[in-house]
């Protein structure tokens, strides 16, 4: 009662107070994971054999399906599953058997996992208590917090009585009110409908920005991870695929699970290996340019050719196609208006592999049953492993 | 959406269906409840000379305390053994949970009489309860014929209207949110003691109210295995009506431990009714999500 008295008295001035606890507390936790395994028993390990680094500040996302291993990983963070080998370094010191209490991070759940016999006020108060925060101190946090995560004036009200995504932002703000060293997320936004889910997507973005810590977040969202992230690991059965920043992967994936799990793709199984400059496929032969090969080591033995399907054009008459550009001969087999473009759905070469490319909406000169040749520059291809 | 049109046309109103409940409820607990209390006021007249007998006869308000007494002692012993019991119950598979929960209610489906003197086997005078205590040295309890061997008999058969409603509420208890205060700094005695125990508080207190209210009215397992000078207030006010017959006296005695009983549950029923309040909103919030 005194905190939720308080903090409403400090409203008027707690948003540029807000502004400037939420600089102050700048500063980010790296967080290391070495040779990370879980193994339950089962077939499989869950998490086998994982090393990622996590720089301060950074927002890294955890993306994958569902048992991938991305959200035992994030239990292993924060200590809610206990490390079959390999360690888990905080700003370089282990963790790996400190309990969940100890490590000082942030954790938001799918199910807000708010205490429903608690006000609001009181919710974000917990863990400031929990630390012996002084009462006067608290209130102030409280009050700021909850201005950060634009619900100033909901601390009275019990949970029950607020909506999916205010609870969702009573629970973002509890997980950040103690400055922890890093916030972990748990697919925080599953929960919700699409358009919330866009409005509390940007104010992640927001409140990251704003906080400046170190945020790890799982989902098994492509779009939500390329969205929000500075980096995505993408979990693979219980091992890192590919690391990188949303545009590598999609421009570059290493392999054909990468190039599958974010976007749409064209895959071309090729007959054989590619050599440095060519790769056949369906009998013919198809440039290489350098760059666009993956160093994954398994491109060595089995490649595939990867292009989306923006990148490839269509044409009337193969007298049209650039010199230098890779292309094979297609029917149309179906035509999708998406607004702003339509895509082709191409019945591709000799095998008549199904494929996809973008045509202007304007472009009324494609009918389905044409005979075309879709074709695309070598740069705009990637030679991943199969 | 449909049930409430539905609801709403129908014209026929479904509280007729408390009739029949509520005809046989006045037949048999009303009109004779009323009964009593004429016969303790002295009708056709009215004194209230019965009801003041029962403080300065000596021996009412002893027994009464008694009762309470031992009440609260079975209802701390149920609650004791209850409270972990249900939270295991809540934390094992179903095989094992339906294990746990016919052993609770094996004495349920016991008859009184065969339970009862089950106990006077185990807990009489050379049986085997006192010989094992005897072999540890403490030879000077009695079980049988004294309040310990009824507090015993007691606890044992109230235990299923203590669990039951603890393992109701703690089985809703999203074990996610324990998990909330360690990752918000909590070790896990403090996260119990802050979050698990306060939402279980609801069907802590209809647990302590069932048995506390069941033992006040304990009739038969008292008169087994107690002794009649250590009575309960059941075995006073069936002496008051069949050895005495003095069904004023026996009337007022009654009518004073409804009213115990039931400024008890009104009090409990403040105290649990917030807390039941939550607890609902917080399911119905649940439900909503899914």
């Amino acid at each position: 009662m005194t905190i939720s008295s308080t903090s409403r008295a400090g409203t008027p001035t707690s948003s540029a107070s807000a502004a400037s606890a939420a600089s102050a507390a700048k500063q980010g936790t790296q967080i290391r994971l070495e040779g990370v395994t879980k193994d339950y028993g089962l077939a499989a390990p869950a998490v086998d054999d994982i090393s990622l680094t996590i720089e301060p500040g950074e927002f890294m996302t955890l993306l994958g399906p569902s048992g991938s291993g991305k959200t035992t990983t994030l239990n292993l963070i924060a200590g809610f599953e206990t490390l079959t080998s390999g360690t888990i370094a905080l700003n370089g010191s282990d963790v790996g058997s400190l309990p969940p209490h100890k490590r000082n991070l942030g954790m938001l759940f799918q199910n807000y996992a708010l205490f429903p016999h608690m006000t609001v006020a009181q919710n974000v108060a917990y863990p400031l208590k929990e630390r012996k925060v002084p009462k006067a101190e608290i209130a102030r946090r409280v009050s700021e917090v909850l201005d950060l995560v634009q619900l100033p004036d909901r601390d009275g009200n019990y949970p029950s009585q607020l909506s999916g995504g205010q609870q969702q932002r009573v629970a973002l703000a509890r997980a950040i009110v103690f400055n922890p060293a890093a916030l972990l997320l748990d697919e925080p936004l599953g929960a919700l409908d699409r358009n919330l889910r866009a409005a509390l997507q940007t104010e992640i973005r927001r409140i990251h920005r704003e906080v400046g810590s170190t945020f790890v977040f799982v989902t098994h969202d492509q779009e939500e991870a390329m969205n929000l992230s500075d980096r995505i690991a993408l979990f693979n059965s219980g091992h890192i695929e590919q690391v990188g920043s949303p545009e590598q992967l999609y421009r570059e994936p290493d392999t054909l699970f990468t190039a599958r799990f974010l976007g749409d793709s064209n895959v071309f199984d090729l007959d054989g290996a590619a050599s440095a400059t060519s790769a056949g496929w369906d009998g013919r032969t198809w440039s290489i340019v350098p760059g666009t090969v993956s160093s994954h080591p398994g491109a060595a033995n089995r490649a595939a050719v990867v292009v989306r399907p923006e990148d490839v054009r269509v044409a009337h008459d193969p007298a049209d196609v650039p010199s230098g550009s890779n292309s094979v001969g297609a029917v149309v087999r179906d035509l999708e208006y998406m607004g702003s473009y339509r895509t082709a759905l191409l019945d591709l070469g000799r095998v008549r592999q199904l494929g996809r490319a973008r045509v202007d909406a304007l472009d009324s000169t494609f009918t389905v049953g044409d005979q075309v040749t879709a074709w695309w520059k070598p740069e705009r291809q990637r030679i991943v492993a199969a | 959406m449909t049930t409430t049109t539905r609801q709403r046309r129908a014209p026929r109103p479904s509280w007729l269906l408390l009739i029949p409940a509520l005809g046989l409820l006045a037949a048999v607990l009303l009109v004779p409840l009323g009964q009593s209390l004429l016969t303790s006021v002295g009708a056709p007249g009215f004194t209230l000379e019965h009801y003041a007998s029962l403080f300065t006869d000596g021996v009412t308000l002893t027994v009464l305390g008694r009762t309470v007494a031992t009440a609260a002692i079975v209802t701390a012993v149920a609650f004791l053994l209850g409270y972990p019991y249900a939270y295991l119950m809540t934390r094992v598979g179903p095989r094992l949970r339906g294990v746990l929960l016919v052993i609770v209610l094996i004495p349920f489906w016991t008859s009184v009489m065969a339970r009862n003197y089950a106990w006077i086997v185990l807990l009489q005078r050379g049986g085997p309860v006192q010989s094992v205590f005897e072999f540890f040295g403490a030879d000077d309890i009695a079980f049988q014929g004294s309040v310990v061997g009824v507090t015993v008999a007691m606890s044992q058969v109230l235990l299923p209207f203590m669990v039951l409603p603890l393992f109701s509420s703690l089985g809703g208890i999203d074990r996610r949110l324990l998990l909330a205060a360690r990752g918000l700094g909590s070790s896990p005695l403090v996260a119990f003691w802050k979050i698990y125990w306060p939402l279980s508080r609801g069907g802590v207190v209809s647990g302590l109210i069932l048995v506390f209210t069941l033992s006040l009215g304990f009739y038969v397992t008292p008169a087994l295995l107690g002794s009649p000078q250590q009575s309960l207030i059941a075995q006073l006010l069936a002496q008051r009506t069949t050895q005495l017959l003095d069904f004023a006296g026996a009337g007022a005695l009654g009518i004073l431990v409804l009213v115990i009983t039931l400024t008890l549950v009104a009090w409990a029923n403040r105290f649990g009714g917030t807390i039941s309040a939550i607890g609902a909103a917080a399911t119905t919030d649940r439900k909503e999500q899914r």
